[in-house]
């Protein structure tokens, strides 16, 4: 029984990492830009399949297709923030949302298209999968996502912190009209701030790929996970998408553990729920919108 | 909107006279199609578009009114005719439940969204986990004609069914826009805090919205079932189900009477030409959807009606401004005597 517990405990933590670096894109899209990013889970599939490929037509280790799939969605990021995104800062909140339901709607059925519905999976050899700790099993391609996740978070809480560009990102998401006022382009700020979301979740799409089937519709699986822990961490906060990531992958695993058939999925959407009703800010969130 | 009751009822005769010049099933199918789509994005338009409460998860609704005359029927025996009241009384009952979670603790703008597809899911779930509704399965209905039982065999009848109930709900959408209920509801959308220092109760008004909006939405969802003969937890409770049926009415126009309609005859038919074309592909019509919503939303943002209505409208207000400044002195002249 304790090592039931402890194992789901384990598993729980592992996948909550990459639940936070998903909600840490989509978060740190909203801070600057108050869009709510739909497509955040067909990024992260086209993370997947960058991985994907560079696997099985070139060999290519997926760890090692990591800035191949960074940079790619960098760029697919800013493109769809140029063309699309751009032109929609000042709509209504749920016009935003739809438009990047059309964005998801576009890219998840183009991969549907070209790619086929097919569960592709990356089979590592001459790898180690797994190790015990005591009886606990401790996977090692999630360990990886889980640490890769942890080193990101800090390093893009670093960025954002000590550098200059991160300090506009900032200034940007907290006043977009003082920021510009000081001088910060933030129209370039978008850019970034999109094409780095949109990086996180390729990163985490290339990171989850050893272990995770890859499919056009993976993507929704991740975009609602990623919407429960950023509204727990709270809209726009880093550390508490982190903590959310964790508190969703612990309570998913936990909820595997003892809830009979694909239950355990209703431990997330109702910790989602609560939290909705009795903190819209998130459980770290501070004043009132 | 004056000319409202003229082109709904020149819509109707063409509905009416459509199957005696058709007769090919294929079109009629596309028909049935245009008319079922119209009918859940309409019932969503009155809490979406009205009240402004963008609701990402009204497949909660339609795939309760589908599952419930469905497990009655196959169950029970139970006509889906009954059914299909049944169904829309739990799915009200349902609206009314999220309605009171979401609306009494405020949740506004895209958290409400949010929340609405965590209960879709939530209620996906449930169906999938409990083997009174045949888990991830689904129900099929057995196919034997019978209009007491709401199965026909000729398709025609399917679709003039279908119209009756487009129809009147659209006739009563209309009547709710011109109603005090519509007026507070679209106060609600343009400033819910205004409209609540006006006097306007705002929770009682979201209310009554989404428990009519649940209802007639399960009424599609009986009328999906007793059509297709076959549900699944993946046709009827998913998100493409809910975004299926909110489509049409941002594309037409939310929050107008004729929205839905129009943007289910434009999608509808894009969609199945799509299918069509690219039929080996599959996800080319939801990809062409995928692009005309991005288009309307950059290009249209209050859908083809509402720019219609924007357009035509503002030139009339101009022109009457224009009048007025004419006769301006006359004007308030005549105003005093």
């Amino acid at each position: 029984m304790l090592t039931l517990i402890l194992q789901s405990l384990v598993d729980g933590i592992l996948m909550g990492g990459i639940y936070g670096l998903v909600a840490i894109g989509l978060t740190l899209i909203f801070g600057v830009m108050k869009i709510i990013n739909f497509a955040q889970g067909a990024l992260l599939m086209l993370g997947m399949y960058i991985s994907y490929w560079s696997f099985s037509l070139l060999g290519l280790n997926p760890y090692l297709s990591i800035p191949l799939s960074a940079i790619s969605l960098f760029f697919i990021g800013a493109i769809i923030q140029k063309t699309i995104l751009s032109k929609m800062l000042n709509a209504p909140e749920h016009n935003q949302l739809l438009v990047t339901l059309g964005i998801m709607l576009v890219i998840e059925n183009l991969a549907l298209i070209l790619w086929s519905p097919d569960f592709r999976s990356v089979k590592l050899e001459g790898f180690i999968q797994t190790f015990n700790i005591g009886e606990v099993g401790v996977n090692v391609p999630k360990l990886i996502a889980f640490i890769a996740a942890i080193v990101l978070s800090i390093g893009l809480f670093l960025f954002l912190k000590k550098t200059m560009l991160g300090k506009a990102i900032r200034a940007t998401s907290i006043n977009r009209n003082g920021a510009m006022l000081s001088g910060i382009n933030t129209n370039r700020i978008n850019y970034i701030a999109f094409g780095l979301g949109a990086s996180l979740a390729a990163i985490a799409g290339s990171l989850i790929t050893p272990f995770f089937y890859t499919s056009p519709t993976v993507g929704a699986t991740f975009i609602l996970k990623g919407f429960v822990v950023v509204v727990l961490g709270g809209l726009g906060n880093f550390i508490g998408a982190i903590i959310g990531g964790l508190i969703i992958g612990i309570s998913e695993a936990l909820g595997g553990a003892f809830l009979p058939g694909s239950l355990k999925e209703l431990m997330t959407y109702i910790i989602f729920v609560i939290v909705l009703m009795a903190k819209p800010n998130g459980l770290f969130g501070g004043k009132a919108r | 909107m004056r000319k409202f009751p003229i082109l709904i009822s020149l819509a109707l005769l063409i509905f009416t006279f459509f199957p005696l010049i058709v007769k090919d099933q294929y079109y009629m199918h596309i028909a049935i199609l245009i008319l079922y789509y119209a009918l859940v994005s309409q019932a969503w338009n009155i809490l979406s578009g009205y009240s402004g409460q963008f609701s990402f998860g009204h497949a909660a609704f339609f795939g309760t009114g589908a599952y419930t005359s469905s497990i009655l029927f196959t169950k029970l025996g139970v006509s889906p005719w009954i059914g299909l009241f049944a169904g829309a009384l739990i799915a009200a009952l349902i609206g009314l439940f999220i309605g009171y979670l979401s609306f009494r603790f405020k949740l506004r703008g895209v958290f409400f969204s949010l929340g609405t597809l965590a209960f879709a899911e939530i209620l996906r779930i449930i169906i999938q986990n409990f083997d009174i509704f045949n888990k991830t399965l689904g129900v099929l209905i057995p196919y034997k004609p019978d209009p007491l039982m709401f199965q026909f065999s000729s398709r025609t009848t399917y679709y003039y069914i279908i119209l009756l109930f487009a129809f009147a709900v659209t006739v009563l959408v209309y009547y709710i826009s011109r109603s005090k209920l519509g007026y507070n509801l679209v106060a609600i959308r343009e400033n819910e805090d205004a409209a609540q220092s006006l006097g306007v109760n705002t929770y009682k008004n979201k209310m009554i919205a989404i428990a009519i909006s649940a209802s007639l939405t399960a009424i599609g969802g009986t009328f999906y079932a007793q059509y297709m003969l076959f549900i699944e937890p993946a046709t009827t409770f998913s998100n493409d189900v809910s975004i299926n049926i909110l489509l049409p009415a941002i594309i037409g126009g939310a929050g107008t009477v004729l929205g839905p309609i129009v943007g289910s005859l434009i999608i509808i038919p894009i969609g199945e030409l799509t299918t069509t074309l690219f039929g080996n592909f599959v996800g080319a019509n939801l990809m062409a959807y995928g692009v005309i919503l991005i288009l309307v939303m950059l290009y249209l943002p209050e859908g083809i009606v509402g720019w219609f209505q924007n357009k035509f409208g503002k030139e009339k207000n101009a022109k009457k401004k224009k009048d007025n400044s004419i006769n301006g002195g006359e004007d308030v002249g005549t105003f005093k005597n």
